[in-house]
């Protein structure tokens, strides 16, 4: 009818868009199987770049440290005051040694630590392999019959996988240091008494769940570093893009995960 | 010999190469010619491997590309060395690393094998001495020829070269010009030199084809070429604003371009 809108495209529109999106993330999820199938296919080849597996530890690891450090001093901090200010007046100081102790080692190290370690970690990866996306050094490997996952990817992965646990051990110290150091200076409990109480519930399996915690997140850090890279397309603002998606999909990743590692580690293979 | 049999490319509605029909003669160097964005580059990505043809096929010495397993595609790669338009030499890495990538990869040369086939390499491309610098502290032109050195280390039976010119100097651009023949001469191999710049292609090609509208328009040689009576080839030989390459243009441009001419 003439002068009549058309009714068909504004009713299907929101089906379309709907549809749009479905497909691409259809289309992502199986890109991203793609990709893992081959990370795993070129795990074992890939072991025998040692020397890019050694560089690329001692940049999670060593380099990490400065940041590591200074947010595990203060986290390990804000845990002891909030703990005092909690309990101050209703349950006994002890339990502070006790509480900080706990939640660092469970939850606060494991995860504060890949949060932090992760958003350097997955960026660099990302901006790293992007820029050699979209500058054709990618391609040029696989033109010399190299095999840019395994090249690339695998060292990372096994770097960050080796390395997340041994950064996340440090980064316990350090926060249970500051802990105690603010426990002392500012609360004014005894070194003693935050002692007595660290060890009052001390359990080692609560070490050793966090730090299966902390090998998982170092996988998820790697592979969306590594993946989001690989995707990079478009020139300097691709690689933007990749960089700031893997940070965001690590960083989701590693909170999502930590509710379902929580259910496995702490339930399953240390129930208490 | 490299056989392009009817080969396809889209990339969304975009419709790159519609049946492109080419061979390769041992031995010759074969320049592809043709307007930016006329899907050049795409052609040697398809040879190598790097990309899949929607249709058609590509035979290296009887060898489908398309039908290779990722393996097999690698052994293939290893006689096939290719020069990106930029060198896309990594940036990590060192000169010497750089050049010997594929032959440490392939675990059959010992540590002094390859820094002396680098060396070697290096020589041939008139570089000698620069194996421990990095790819930022190079010219554009040290750039390119690094990755010429790059694309020979493993003495490969064809060499890609894509865009070997752009964005060098006239000197540079007629040295790596002069390179690619000296190349050709002294390794024997069978070329695929793709670009737009004419002068290049005179000098290095010993047939030249242009790519026009997704096909192969023409094949000959440099000769064939320059005395051409067809339009399409004449307009493009002569590197004319105005003709029936450019008749898809809007008006404005074609406008503009003749207003040039006149002036």
């Amino acid at each position: 009818m003439p002068g009549r809108p058309v009714r068909t495209d504004t009713f299907i529109q929101p089906f379309v868009l709907v549809g749009d999106k479905l497909f691409d993330a259809a289309a992502s999820a199986g890109e991203f199987a793609v990709f893992l199938s081959r990370l795993l296919a070129e795990l074992f080849p890939g072991l025998r770049y040692q020397r890019l597996i050694f560089e690329q530890c001692s940049f999670i690891g060593i380099q990490s440290l400065p940041v590591v450090f200074l947010t595990s001093l203060f986290v390990g901090g804000v845990a002891a005051l909030q703990t005092a200010y909690q309990m101050s007046g209703t349950m006994p100081l002890i339990w502070v040694g006790t509480v900080v102790s706990k939640s660092v080692f469970i939850e606060l190290g494991p995860v504060l630590t890949a949060l932090v370690v992760g958003a350097r970690v997955s960026s660099s990866f990302a901006a790293e392999i992007g820029t050699m996306r979209v500058t054709e050094q990618i391609d040029a490997m696989e033109t010399l019959a190299v095999r840019p996952i395994r090249y690339l990817a695998v060292p990372r992965l096994v770097a960050a996988t080796i390395m997340l646990p041994v950064i996340t051990i440090i980064a316990n110290s350090i926060a249970i240091l500051g802990g105690m150091a603010v426990a002392v200076l500012r609360v004014g409990i005894s070194l003693n008494l935050f002692n007595r109480g660290m060890r009052l519930l001390f359990d080692a399996q609560d070490v050793y769940g966090g730090l299966i915690k902390s090998f998982v997140f170092g996988i998820i850090i790697a592979v969306q570093g590594c993946y989001y890279g690989f995707q990079a397309a478009g020139g300097a603002e691709g690689v933007g893009v990749a960089t700031t998606k893997a940070v965001v999909a690590s960083c989701v990743m590693i909170l999502v995960m930590d509710y379902f590692l929580a259910e496995v580690v702490f339930r399953l293979i240390f129930p208490a | 010999m490299i056989e392009l049999r009817d080969l396809h490319k889209s990339f969304g509605s975009q419709r790159v190469l519609r049946g492109v029909n080419l061979d390769i003669q041992n031995g010759e160097t074969m320049v592809v010619l043709g307007r930016s964005g006329t899907g050049k580059s795409v052609l040697l990505k398809l040879i190598i491997g790097l990309m899949r043809p929607d249709r058609g096929s590509i035979i290296v010495d009887g060898q489908d590309v398309n039908t290779l397993s990722y393996t097999d595609l690698g052994e293939l790669r290893k006689r096939i060395g290719m020069l990106f338009q930029m060198a896309a030499l990594f940036d990590s890495m060192t000169v010497a690393e750089n050049v010997g990538l594929g032959l440490r990869e392939q675990r059959t040369s010992s540590d002094e094998q390859i820094a002396r086939i680098v060396a070697e390499k290096l020589a041939l491309v008139g570089l000698s001495g620069i194996e421990n610098k990095k790819p930022a502290e190079l010219s554009g032109g040290m750039r390119k020829r690094v990755g010429l050195a790059r694309a020979i280390a493993m003495n490969p039976d064809y060499i890609l070269y894509d865009e070997p010119t752009t964005g060098l100097d006239p000197i540079t651009a007629r040295q790596i010009n002069i390179l690619i023949r000296d190349i050709q001469a002294k390794l024997q191999v069978t070329s695929i030199v793709v670009t737009h710049d004419l002068h290049s292609a005179y000098q290095v090609g010993d047939r030249l084809c242009l790519l026009h509208e997704g096909h192969i328009y023409f094949t000959g040689t440099p000769e064939d070429m320059q005395t051409s009576e067809d339009l399409v080839v004449r307009q493009f030989a002569r590197g004319e604003a105005e003709g029936p390459m450019t008749n898809g243009y809007p008006e404005p441009i074609r406008r503009g371009a003749a207003g040039m001419r006149a002036r």
